[in-house]
């Protein structure tokens, strides 16, 4: 055992609301300047729909992340080291800046500038690369608030196989927010696609970085990245990506897209983990093991065994206090309702998501039942307005029971808890069906739906 | 496993000689590279992280968010924002505020510097060289100068006609607060200062600023024009049932409910800082349901989406109530709700019934004067409605209608103790008789009305047959009980009975099975939670003509079930909704009450629409409103509104057609006081109101200014209107106006309308807008983030501020400042040409006075026609007069003026002495040394004025607020003073404010409480210490019985379809398809970039949306007219054009398009294939359209206040046809 710790989030996707406060203001501290401007380090997706770069989940164009070989072994899905080093010059799997887009501003003066003419002036766009007046055709978030909608939702990559599950009808629309920073993986495909060796993982707290020194423009990370949050600065010719906000959270502040999220739906806290374990568990055959195996990387922090090595391997006792205290952890590991995003691209990353319950009394609406009996509710969350399986290919490898698991916990909380708001006893019975006491059950309702900021972070 | 490892065996040798070049620690398997320390190479982003300062601010428009913002700045330069976090707890068991915020305030400093900031002061190139050439002619008069211009046809109409159209010059400050003031001044001298107006939007976001400009214009005479009802708003149907403007719970109070209804209110876009209470108390076991025509941002937390048919709504909730009366009412009953109802709404109420021609109609409340009972000859007996006690079977006057609220007998009795009276709530058991009542119902194409007759039971008193509003309500919600005759209902399934699910399916799409299923719900969880139901009402159900009566159906739902007055209960009307929380302080500084009263005050819904001549494009008469009840017939609504004015109902500026400093110079030589001249002029007819001949040169507005304000990018309605007949521009309007039989007949109406009625338009902002655009002077003001100010807002109990990030930087300078200097330069000027004038001030019948108690009965008389004399204060306007030395008007503006100390103050009818506050404002402030304010508490800067605002108002003084209560105390003989004694030492200033948000304190400003650290819910001071409603019956009422209520139909809540455009102004119908495209409703919801605290030209807001303006359609319409996503497409009605680019989804509803509010022509907008001119805004294709209803007065709750009640600026009715644009896309 090799205790590592490691700086985590859990966004739950059940609050975000999807104003994308969290970009701006992350844009804004970060990215806002020269050679930056089509980068978002966080961005938010509308799902379905196409998310930014433009289809960046379609790891067969892409080729990011990892594949397991026959012989058990991992390689680098564009292909192994020997591969990458031959054809270091020639770097073929990139999105274009129209994957991304062509960011663009507008020329504003004209509105105060003008002379007297025929017509109100008005401001057109010009592009940000060529500085020509362009038409605007695409953005970092272009598909917002559609639901998927016919031109863009069929070529969501999440709907292959599942096809017959969703439909870009009125009657069964749906959507819900995914916000994306950097997955700070333990596994990183970035660190190990990086020729001149200027990615690392920072060894007190996990935090992946790109040493600006070293970076020599390759851009093989940001082919190795199956979540494509590596960006490429056409100023600087360097690779950039989120930094964790590591100046700020060195200083006891949460990252600038915690603190300004308005939904209240992000937890940051401290992962304690067997390094000698990753590789093992990244390696396990089957993709839908792959999240069970990423939890069972995971240190308990009250074990007084994993305390000692801790110890012994430098980590100050207030890490491990942080540790023990971690709402992260409570959630990956106590509650077990937040789940890993793509656990297949085998990176085994490190921010995690609880999956969106709602609406779900709407399609037992019909059945003129209790709306908020458990029973009703855990019949309901198989036919969602959200298809679990869509959920499931997100964050389970296509594997349902996970995601099941954790919408009926929700779903049963919010039922326990409707006794308690009306004054009632707590019915203990609602806890227990999906494994969990009734103290348990409070204390999950407190974290979530509470979330006091000294509890958040 | 044991062969684990990357790649091959050679890859692994390779990559494992890394681990030797390098001091990074590679991991044992090599599969990642750990560095500790050192790190020079990410050096770059603690630069960047790094700061010099961190400064208190927020946003400062329109914004209900009221967030607390923290300003980075680094070498003096603003770098970004990001949210405070430090706003006091909202309790241990519930969510808190932090971190409040949304996108569009995130990205709010990219304006400090960016490259729409207006840095100097503008002129109109083609104006200044007038007027400087005019003052050299002129011999350096300014004021003479200025008059050489406008009284100059030519001239005029060369410089108004290149309003738009680029050419605005840099001008310094000196010469541009000159040309300002100078307008100001000639327009006071020819034309009166009423022909002066401004605007500057909702003040709770930054009353220092909305002040500065508005105590200038007060002082002068001017009016302020009125944004709640202009912006639709503000919802009728609260000042009718409650007697409120409007008052709602915090966001932080949603956790309370155990049911939430999210009915057209869209909260995590539109209220993106409190979503998340909606969010968090689902886990808590509450219900949320979402009532929305598309699938709307909201429903995804919903756990049901009710897709209601948009404008259907009033329907949906007719049918809950059929339900929720049927099964709680008539078939059972629950005890809460008997309570409830007999103390606190007026079911019990008793209403007489009148025998006419076509049978029974409903009548008027029973009130004290009309019966023989001991009451009878009390002190305003006509203002004390009755019950039947049912312990003794006779009618009794409980106490607390509006007769007990003034005069002396009603010391001690205004309240809702019932003391040993029973009301009954139905006379059903022990009825007399049953009559046949007839009820109107507008669910026929085209909206006209029918009428029906169902039994409702009676007791005869005397001659009188009377019955309940209860069993009104029954038989208008056609519900059917044994032995009363009619034709009724005969199921939920009867589709063809009005009010029934099945009825109400057909009307909104929503499954029957459905809508009885909330309604059970809903009554079953206000049943088990004690009236915690609650429904967020929003803009999709408020800006429709017939709002109201979508609200007051609603209302019922809320108000019958006790949930109102409840924490977690009641209506949550979130439609900018502001409460300025210290509202006394603000009222008297902002409008200088203490120096002037009364204020001018103006509904602008009105003002636009005779102004901008909107009223001669009413191609129908005010009686195809009411759908032909008749009660309008051969009137049009300027008829009507005349009417209103004339009676003193509603405001109306310029008021006569002469001006008003001239008329008291008339009457001193004829040798009367002001106002029995006026009064004796009006009645010969030598004198008219301006309404009356609004096309007459005499009778324009002359000067415009806005502040904090985007008028003509934004909420102008019928902004094409403006152009054309205010400002005299390019436009794109093609409505006809109305034919010979269709025009009123009690106005003047000249062939020819005038364009370019108003001599100056000002704009103060810090970026272009369509305003600046068109405005002849420009003034850089100061960013949010540059000055200081308040804010407040109904979502939160806090107050907090705006602080200086950065001194205003170029020659920007804060609203407050500006002000200043004009104010300044026109005192001087006014030595001059001006001097002190005597001004006669009409003003209408206000609420909160006994000015409301005017109509008796609700019932109209004209003194035009000789129904009754010209009385002012009773059917006039109330007449006032004012001495205005207008040299001293930067003397007053700078300085707390004498009636604070002299008269006091007086807000929602209660007074309070502020002799100790204004003393102890001397020495907080400084006191004015000099001039026409010495000796009085210093205003000079913005933090003077907002230490004013604080202090004099009970919700930041403890003193002030306990002071108040025992007032009430005394009219209501309940204890109330405990609510703030808690704080009654405590003084907020605005130092306060700068370290953290402050919670306020309970005062009678408000109806609901804080004390204790509750969070604050509307009217549970009325419900909990029994304080009667601001109506005529005291109670929240149901039943609204004026003479123009009962002629709309509108007496009780009714479904009224939207408005026919087709049958009104002849649009296509409704999902026609003809060579223009395809007719669709056309509605403008709130935009998710560039709401409230943002605009729609900010780079960050137009890089993550679409970067222009678009029109969202469903799938199903665009494959109609072959439209595809981002293809260019032409909306064109009557109206207006607007050309935009498509977003096609299937989330939309077919037949209806949203074009989001706020998309000004700035952005991408090329010029039309219709008219070869830039397109328009959203609001291009709407207009005004005034409701009767909605302009009564004088009559309890129906009474004038500013941005009480009033005229909507409704816009959600409108239609368009829509197209795909054939033509190459051009710019110029």
């Amino acid at each position: 055992m090799r205790v590592m710790a490691q700086l985590a989030m859990v966004m739950n996707l059940d609050k975000c609301i999807g104003c994308h406060t969290c970009s701006v203001t992350c844009k804004q501290a970060w990215t806002n300047r020269t050679g930056m401007e089509y980068v978002w380090f966080n961005n938010v997706e509308t799902r379905p729909g196409l998310g930014y770069p433009r289809r960046w989940q379609d790891q067969a164009e892409w080729e990011g992340g990892w594949v397991r070989k026959a012989n058990g072994r991992l390689t680098l899905a564009a292909g192994g080291r020997m591969k990458k080093l031959l054809n270091i010059f020639s770097n073929p799997k990139l999105p274009s800046i129209d994957d991304y887009y062509e960011p663009w501003t507008y020329d504003y003066e004209t509105l105060l500038n003008s002379p007297q003419q025929q017509q109100f002036p008005v401001a057109r766009p010009l592009s940000l690369i060529s500085g020509k007046p362009m038409n605007v055709t695409w953005s970092a978030n272009w598909d917002d608030d559609l639901g998927g909608a016919r031109e863009y939702g069929p070529k969501d990559p999440m709907i292959k196989g599942i096809e017959d599950k969703v439909k870009f009808e009125f009657e069964q629309t749906f959507m819900f927010y995914l916000p994306r920073i950097c997955e700070h993986c333990l596994n990183p495909a970035c660190a190990a696609s990086c020729p001149s060796g200027a990615i690392y993982k920072r060894s007190e707290d996990g935090i992946v970085l790109v040493d600006q020194e070293r970076c020599r423009g390759w851009r093989m990370c940001i082919s190795g990245c199956p979540y494509k949050k590596v960006y490429f600065n056409h100023k600087t010719g360097k690779a950039e990506k989120c930094t964790f906000c590591y100046p700020r959270v060195e200083v006891g502040i949460p990252t600038v897209c915690s603190e300004t999220c308005v939904g209240r739906l992000r937890y940051i806290g401290l992962m304690l983990y067997d390094a000698d374990a990753v590789l093992d568990a990244a390696s396990v055959e089957n993709d839908q093991d792959l999240f069970a195996a990423q939890r069972g990387v995971f240190l308990d922090p009250e074990d007084p065994a994993v305390q000692r090595e801790a110890e012994r391997a430098g980590i100050p006792g207030d890490w491990i206090e942080a540790a023990r205290k971690s709402p992260v952890k409570r959630l990956i590991m106590d509650y077990q309702v937040a789940l890993p995003l793509h656990p297949e691209y085998r990176t085994m990353p490190m921010v995690w998501y609880i999956p969106p319950l709602s609406p779900v009394v709407d399609v037992v609406k019909e059945t003129g039942h209790d709306a908020e009996s458990q029973a009703n509710l855990f019949a309901a969350i198989d036919t969602l307005r959200i298809p679990v399986e869509y959920l499931a290919n997100l964050f389970t490898a296509g594997d349902v029971a996970p995601v099941n698991e954790v919408l009926k916990k929700l779903a049963a909380m919010r039922s326990y808890m409707r006794d308690i708001n009306l004054g009632r006893d707590g019915n203990a019975d609602i806890p227990a069906t999906v494994g969990m006491g009734e103290e348990e059950m409070y204390e999950m309702f407190r974290l979530l739906a509470i979330a006091k900021y000294a509890d958040r972070y | 496993m044991t062969d684990t490892g990357f790649d091959s065996p050679l890859a692994d040798a390779l990559v494992g000689t890394r681990r030797f070049f390098t001091k990074a620690q590679v991991s044992d398997d090599k599969r990642s590279m750990y560095v500790a320390g050192g790190r020079s190479g990410d050096s770059f982003y603690r630069d960047r992280w790094s700061h010099d300062k961190v400064v208190r601010s927020t946003h400062g428009v329109n914004c209900t968010g009221s967030c607390s913002w923290k300003v980075y700045v680094k070498d003096g330069i603003i770098t970004w924002e990001a949210q405070q976090t430090d706003y006091p707890s909202a309790g241990a068991d519930k969510p808190e505020y932090e971190p409040r915020g949304c996108p569009r305030g995130a990205s709010f400093s990219w304006y400090t510097y960016s490259p729409t900031r207006i840095r100097y002061p503008y002129v109109r190139g083609v104006l200044l060289e007038m007027y400087r050439a005019a003052k050299q002619a002129v011999g350096g008069d300014p004021v003479v100068a200025w008059a050489s211009i406008v009284q100059d046809p030519d001239k005029a109409a060369r410089y108004k006609s290149a309003r738009g159209k680029g050419g605005l010059v840099r001008s310094s400050w000196e010469e541009v607060v000159e040309l300002v003031a100078a307008a100001h001044v000639y327009t006071v001298k020819r034309w009166g200062p009423d022909r002066i107006a401004g605007f500057s939007p909702i003040p709770a976001m930054s009353p220092v600023s909305y002040a500065s400009g508005a105590r200038f214009l007060e002082l002068v005479g001017a009016p302020m024009l009125s944004f709640y009802d202009w912006y639709a708003d503000l919802p009728n149907a609260s000042p009718q049932m409650f007697g409120d403007q409007t008052d709602v719970p915090e966001s932080g109070d949603w956790w309370d409910a155990g049911y939430l209804m999210m009915w057209g209110s869209n909260v995590p876009l539109t209220r993106t800082p409190d979503a998340h209470w909606m969010t968090e108390a689902r886990y808590r076991g509450q219900k949320v349901i979402a009532v929305s025509p598309d699938y709307a941002e909201n429903v995804k937390f919903a756990d049901e989406w009710v897709a209601c048919n948009p404008g259907a709504d009033g329907a949906l909730a007719m049918a809950m109530g059929h339900v929720l009366l049927k099964e709680f009412f008539a078939d059972s009953q629950v005890d809460f709700f008997v309570d409830y109802n007999r103390k606190f709404t007026d079911l019990p109420m008793l209403v007489t019934l009148e025998e006419g021609e076509n049978g029974w109609e409903q009548g008027k409340y029973v009130v004290a004067g009309d019966l023989d009972v001991p009451e009878k000859d009390s002190e305003n007996a006509m203002w004390k409605t009755a019950v039947l006690d049912q312990r003794t079977g006779q009618v009794a006057i409980p106490n607390g209608s509006v007769g007990y609220r003034y005069g002396e007998e009603g010391w001690g009795k205004w309240n809702l103790d019932l003391g040993d009276i029973e009301p009954a709530l139905s006379v059903y058991d022990t009825r007399d008789d049953a009559v046949l009542v007839r009820f109107p119902r507008f669910d026929a194409d085209g909206g006209s009305v029918v009428f029906e007759t169902r039994g409702v039971p009676v007791k005869r008193i005397g001659d009188r047959v009377v019955t309940t509003v209860l069993d009104l309500m029954l038989a208008h919600y056609n519900i059917a009980r044994e032995g009363l005759p009619g034709d009724w209902a005969t199921s939920y399934e009867d589709a063809d009975a009005v009010n029934t699910p099945a009825w109400a399916e057909r009307i909104t799409a929503v499954p029957a099975s459905q809508i009885i299923r909330l309604a059970r719900e809903w009554t079953h969880n206000a049943i088990d939670t004690g009236g915690r139901g609650m429904i967020l009402f929003g803009a999709g159900i408020n800006h429709w003509f017939h709002a109201d009566q979508i609200y007051r159906a609603m209302l019922v739902l809320t108000t019958i079930t006790g949930c109102q007055g409840r924490n977690g209960g009641g209506w949550a009307h979130y439609v900018g909704q502001e409460k300025i929380r210290p509202i006394m302080g603000f009222q008297h500084m902002a409008f200088a009450l203490d120096w002037h009263r009364p204020p001018r005050h103006m509904n602008q819904t009105a003002y636009w629409y005779v102004n901008t001549s909107q009223y001669r494009y009413d191609t129908f008469t005010a009686d195809d409103l009411d759908m032909g009840t008749g009660v309008f017939a051969g009137k049009g609504v300027m008829d009507l509104l005349a009417l209103s004015v004339r009676l003193g109902w509603t405001p109306s500026y310029p008021t006569f057609n002469r001006s008003s400093l001239a008329l008291a110079d008339e009457a001193k030589a004829a040798g009367m006081e002001p106002v029995p001249y006026v009064v004796e002029q009006l009645k010969s007819g030598e004198l008219k109101f301006a309404v009356e001949d609004p096309e007459a040169e005499e009778n324009f507005p002359r000067i415009l200014s806005l502040w904090r304000s985007n008028l003509f990018g934004s909420s102008a309605k019928g902004n094409e209107y403006f152009l054309k007949h205010l400002l005299g521009t390019d436009n794109a309007v093609t409505a006809s106006q109305a034919p010979a039989d269709k025009r009123p007949d009690g106005i003047v109406w000249p062939e020819q309308v005038p364009e370019g009625k108003l001599d100056l338009l000002t704009t103060l902002d810090f970026r272009m807008t369509s305003s600046t655009l068109f405005s002849d002077v420009v003034l850089p003001a100061a960013t949010w983030y540059e000055k200081h100010d308040l804010s407040t807002t109904d979502m939160h109990p806090f107050v907090h501020s705006f602080n200086p990030a950065i001194a205003p930087p170029w020659q920007s300078k804060s609203d407050w400042d500006s002000w200043k200097e004009i104010a300044k330069k026109f005192s001087e000027l006014a030595v001059d040409h001006l001097g002190t004038r005597t001004d006669v001030v009409a003003k209408p019948l206000w609420h909160d006075t006994p000015e409301a108690l005017a109509t008796v009965h609700g019932s109209v008389r004209d003194w035009r026609t000789g129904e009754v004399e010209p009385v002012p204060g009773k059917t006039l306007p109330v007449l006032a007069v004012a001495e205005r030395d207008y040299t001293a008007v930067y003397d007053k503006m700078t300085s707390v003026g004498p009636l604070m100390e002299k008269v006091g103050m007086l807000t929602k009818g209660v007074p309070y002495d502020v002799q100790r506050e204004t003393e102890i404002l001397r020495q907080r402030n400084g006191t004015q040394r000099g001039g026409a304010g010495d000796g009085q508490p210093k205003l000079d800067t913005a933090i003077h004025v907002a230490d004013a605002i604080l202090h004099f108002s009970g919700t930041a003084n403890g003193h002030l607020a306990t002071l108040g209560f025992k007032n009430v105390e005394k009219r209501t003989g309940t204890q109330l003073h405990d609510l703030s004694a808690e704080h009654e030492g405590k003084q907020i200033t605005f130092a306060d404010t700068q370290i953290q948000p402050v919670p306020v304190i309970t005062s009678p400003e408000w109806s609901g409480s804080e004390s204790g650290g509750r969070r604050y819910a509307p009217f549970t001071i009325n419900i909990e210490r029994l304080k009667p409603f601001h109506t005529v019956s005291g109670r929240q009422q149901f039943y609204l019985d004026h003479d123009w209520m009962q002629g709309m139909g509108e007496t009780l809540p009714v479904y009224r379809p939207p408005l026919n455009m087709t049958m009104l102004f002849g649009e296509t119908p409704l999902g026609e398809k003809t060579e223009l495209g395809v007719s669709v409703r056309y509605l403008t919801p709130h935009n998710k970039w560039s709401i409230h605290s943002e605009y729609q030209d900010n780079l960050f807001m137009l890089s993550l949306s679409r970067g222009g303006q678009t029109i969202w359609m469903s799938d199903r319409d665009a494959d109609k007219v072959g439209i595809k996503d981002n293809d260019w497409v032409e909306a064109v009605n009557r109206n207006g054009v607007v050309a935009a680019r498509a977003i096609v989804s299937h989330r939309m509803p077919e037949g209806t398009v949203y074009m989001h509010h706020a998309q000004d022509r700035l952005i991408d907008v090329p010029l039309t294939e219709t008219n070869g001119r830039r397109g328009g805004i959203h609001n291009s294709l709407t207009r005004i359209m005034i409701k009767p209803s909605h302009i009564i007065g004088g009559y309890g709750q129906f009474a004038y206040f500013f941005n009480y009640i009033g005229p909507t600026g409704n816009n959600r009715d409108e239609v368009t046809m829509i197209r795909k644009r054939t033509a190459p896309v051009r710019y110029n």
